[in-house]
C-alpha cells in the first residue's frame, strides 16, 4: 500500500513542480506554487475540452451511421520544408474550430444591454472552472484541501444559474427569455435531486471532504471487490439519481429543451456569436466534466484502482480513465434518447427523483446504522437496503405512469 | 493586508447595496443586491468562516436570487420603474423623514449601547465536524424539527403545484 502510494510515477506531478518552485527566489515561491496548479488544471481541462467535443461528434456521427469530421489534418506552414499530408483522422479539428470562434464578428444586439450581454458568459466559465478546485484528481494531487468541499462545488456551481438568467434577460430577444425561464426551472428543479443524492454519502462518511470520501472507499473484499459506494444498494440508487440530475444540470440530451433548435432557435444562446458563443459552450462542456468528476470522486471510488493489485499503475491515470468513461456514457445517452417535453421533465424531478432520493437517504441512515452487523445478519442488511431501493422504485413508477398505454399510431401503421 | 481586504470587500458590499438603490432599472438593482450577497460571502470567508460563507452563497446567491428575479419579471411589464421619485405630498414627505430619522435613531442608539466582548486571544477554531457535532448533539431536536418542516413544505409545494384538474392524459386509448 505505502509503496504504492510513494512510487516514483505516483509524485511526478508534485516532484516537477516543486523543482520548478525552488528554481524561483523565495518571494515568488508561494505565488508560483498555486499559479502552477491553477495552470496545470486550465491546461488539462482545457485540452480535455477540445478533445470532448471532438470525441463526442466523432461518436455521435457514428451512432447516427455518419463518419464525423475527419478532414482536418496539419496545414502546410510555409517555413517547414515538409507538409505533414496525413488528415490525422480529424483529430485536430477542435484547434480549427478556436480558430474560427476566435476570429468571428462579435455581433451584439441594438436592443441588448450590452454590460450584462457581455458579463454573462464571463461568469459562466468562471464559475464553472472554480468546480474543479476540490476534486481530487490523485493521492496527492487535490487543488485545494477543504473540510467543506462539497458545500463549496455547489455553491459555485449555484452561480451559472444567475448566468443563464443574465444573458436570457440582456439579450432582449423573445426567445432567449423564454428558453431563460425554461432553464431556470430546470435547473432549480433538478439542482434538490442532485444534493439529495448526494447526502447519502455525507451521511455514511460523515466527512464533506472530497479527499476523505475517496479515502473511505479504498478497500477491496478478496482483494478484487472494491469497496466504492455504487456497489451498496443505496450508493447505486444515489448513483442513478446522481446521473439523471447531472445530465439535467448541465442542459443536455434528453434534458436540453432549455435550447431546443426547433422551439427556440438556439435558447439563451440566441444571440450570441463568436467568442462569446464558445465560452457558453466551453462553460458547458466545463460543468459536465466536473459534475462527472463529481460523481466519479463520490460514487466510483475517485483515483482508486478497481482491483488491489493493479495499485501500481498511478492513481490520476485511473481518475481519467473513469472520468473518459463517464463522458463517453453522457455522449452514448444524447444519441440514444430523445428530448423530454418541459412538463414531463419538470415532473419527473418533482414525482420521481425528489421522492426516491429522500428515501435513499433513510436507506443511508439504515445501512450506517447497521454497519456493526456480520454473518447472516449482512445477508438481511443488504436485503433490507436493496428492498428500501427495488420497491419504490416499482411502485412510484407503476402510479406514475398508470394510464399511460402505449401510444397508439392511428394513421401509419 | 488583512484590513486592506476587510476595506475592499466593506466598498464591495455597500457600493452594491447602494447602488442597488439608486439604480431605476430593476433587474440591474436586483443583480447588484445579488453581488452585495456574494459580498458577505467574501466578507465570511475573510473572518475564516467558511461553512457559513459557502452556505450564504448557496442560499442567497443560488436561490433567493431566483426568487427576487423571478418576482421583479413576473410582476412588472416595463424594467424601468414608472414610480414617481418627488414627494408626492407635504404629508408623505414628512412621514417618510419622521419614519427615517425614528428607525435610524432607534438602531445607532442600539448600535452605541451594545458592548461588544474583547477579542479572545486565540481565534475560536470551528471545523465543519465540530458545527456538525453541535449542531446534532446539543441541537439535535431543533435541528429534526426544521428538518421535518421544510421537507413536510417542500412535499406539500410539491402536492399543491402538480395538483390539476384531471385529465385523460394525451396517450391514452380512447
Amino acid at each position: 500500500m505505502n509503496a504504492a502510494a510513494e512510487s516514483l510515477l505516483e509524485r511526478a506531478p508534485l516532484v516537477a513542480r516543486d523543482w520548478f518552485v525552488n528554481l524561483l527566489p523565495a518571494p515568488l515561491q508561494w505565488l508560483a506554487h498555486h499559479l502552477i496548479t491553477i495552470g496545470a488544471i486550465l491546461a488539462v481541462f482545457g485540452l480535455f475540452f477540445a478533445f470532448t467535443t471532438i470525441a463526442e461528434r466523432k461518436l455521435l456521427a457514428r451512432l447516427q451511421n455518419r463518419l464525423g469530421p475527419n478532414r482536418a489534418g496539419v496545414p502546410k506552414f510555409s517555413i517547414l520544408p515538409w507538409h505533414l499530408k496525413h488528415t490525422l483522422f480529424g483529430l485536430t479539428q477542435p484547434f480549427a474550430d478556436a480558430v474560427k470562434t476566435l476570429t468571428k464578428e462579435d455581433i451584439v444586439p441594438a436592443a441588448a444591454d450590452r454590460t450584462l450581454h457581455f458579463l454573462a458568459p464571463v461568469i459562466v466559465v468562471t464559475f464553472s472552472l472554480l468546480g474543479f478546485a476540490v476534486i481530487p484528481f490523485g493521492r496527492h494531487l487535490v487543488p485545494v484541501e477543504l473540510d467543506a468541499a462539497l458545500l463549496y462545488f455547489f455553491a459555485v456551481g449555484s452561480a451559472t444559474e444567475l448566468a443563464i438568467f443574465m444573458a436570457g434577460w440582456s439579450s432582449r430577444n423573445k426567445y432567449s427569455l423564454l428558453a431563460a425561464m425554461r432553464a431556470l426551472a430546470q435547473l432549480i428543479s433538478y439542482e434538490l435531486p442532485l444534493i439529495l443524492s448526494v447526502v447519502p454519502i455525507v451521511l455514511v462518511t460523515s466527512s464533506l471532504s472530497t479527499s476523505a470520501i475517496v479515502h473511505a472507499q479504498g478497500a477491496w473484499t478478496f482483494g478484487f471487490l472494491p469497496h466504492w459506494f455504487v456497489f451498496t444498494p443505496w450508493g447505486f440508487a444515489g448513483f442513478i439519481i446522481f446521473l439523471i440530475a447531472a445530465l439535467a444540470e448541465s442542459n443536455r440530451s434528453p434534458f436540453d429543451s432549455p435550447e431546443a433548435e426547433s422551439e427556440l432557435i438556439a435558447g439563451h444562446l440566441t444571440e450570441y456569436s463568436g467568442f462569446k458563443y464558445a465560452l457558453f459552450f466551453m462553460a458547458e462542456y466545463f460543468g459536465l466534466t466536473a459534475l462527472s468528476a463529481l460523481g466519479v470522486t463520490l460514487f466510483l471510488g475517485g483515483w482508486q484502482a478497481p482491483v488491489e493489485f493493479l495499485q501500481f499503475i498511478p492513481s490520476y491515470v485511473w481518475f481519467m480513465l473513469k472520468l473518459v468513461g463517464m463522458i463517453v456514457f453522457f455522449i452514448w445517452v444524447r444519441g440514444t434518447l430523445l428530448r423530454l417535453r418541459i412538463d414531463q421533465l419538470t415532473r419527473l424531478s418533482w414525482q420521481f427523483l425528489v421522492p426516491l432520493a429522500l428515501l435513499n437517504l433513510a436507506n443511508a441512515a439504515f445501512w450506517s446504522l447497521s454497519a456493526g452487523w456480520s454473518g447472516p445478519l449482512q445477508a438481511v442488511r443488504w436485503a433490507v437496503s436493496a428492498a428500501v431501493v427495488v420497491i419504490p422504485f416499482l411502485a412510484l413508477g407503476r402510479a406514475l405512469t398508470a394510464g399511460y398505454a402505449p401510444r397508439t399510431y392511428r394513421y401509419a401503421p | 493586508m488583512n484590513l486592506a481586504a476587510f476595506i475592499i470587500i466593506a466598498a464591495l458590499i455597500l457600493g452594491s447595496a447602494l447602488a442597488a438603490i439608486l439604480l431605476r432599472n430593476l433587474i440591474h438593482s436586483a443583480l447588484l443586491l445579488v453581488a452585495s450577497w456574494a459580498g458577505v460571502a467574501a466578507f465570511y470567508l475573510w473572518a475564516g468562516a467558511e461553512f457559513v460563507a459557502f452556505a450564504q452563497v448557496l442560499v442567497y446567491v443560488g436561490a433567493i436570487s431566483m426568487v427576487v428575479l423571478f418576482a421583479v419579471l413576473l410582476t412588472r411589464q416595463n424594467p424601468r420603474a414608472e414610480l414617481p421619485v418627488e414627494p408626492a405630498s407635504l404629508v408623505r414627505a414628512l412621514t417618510a423623514a419622521v419614519v427615517v430619522g425614528g428607525v435610524g435613531a432607534l438602531i445607532s442608539s442600539a448600535v452605541l449601547a451594545t458592548r461588544f466582548p474583547a477579542p479572545s486571544a486565540a481565534a475560536p477554531s470551528a471545523t465543519v465536524k465540530q458545527i456538525g457535532l453541535d449542531l446534532m448533539q446539543t441541537h439535535g431536536a431543533a435541528l429534526l424539527i426544521l428538518g421535518v418542516l421544510l421537507t413536510v413544505a417542500l412535499l406539500g409545494a410539491t402536492v399543491i403545484a402538480a395538483t390539476d384538474r384531471p385529465q385523460p392524459p394525451e396517450d391514452t386509448p380512447r
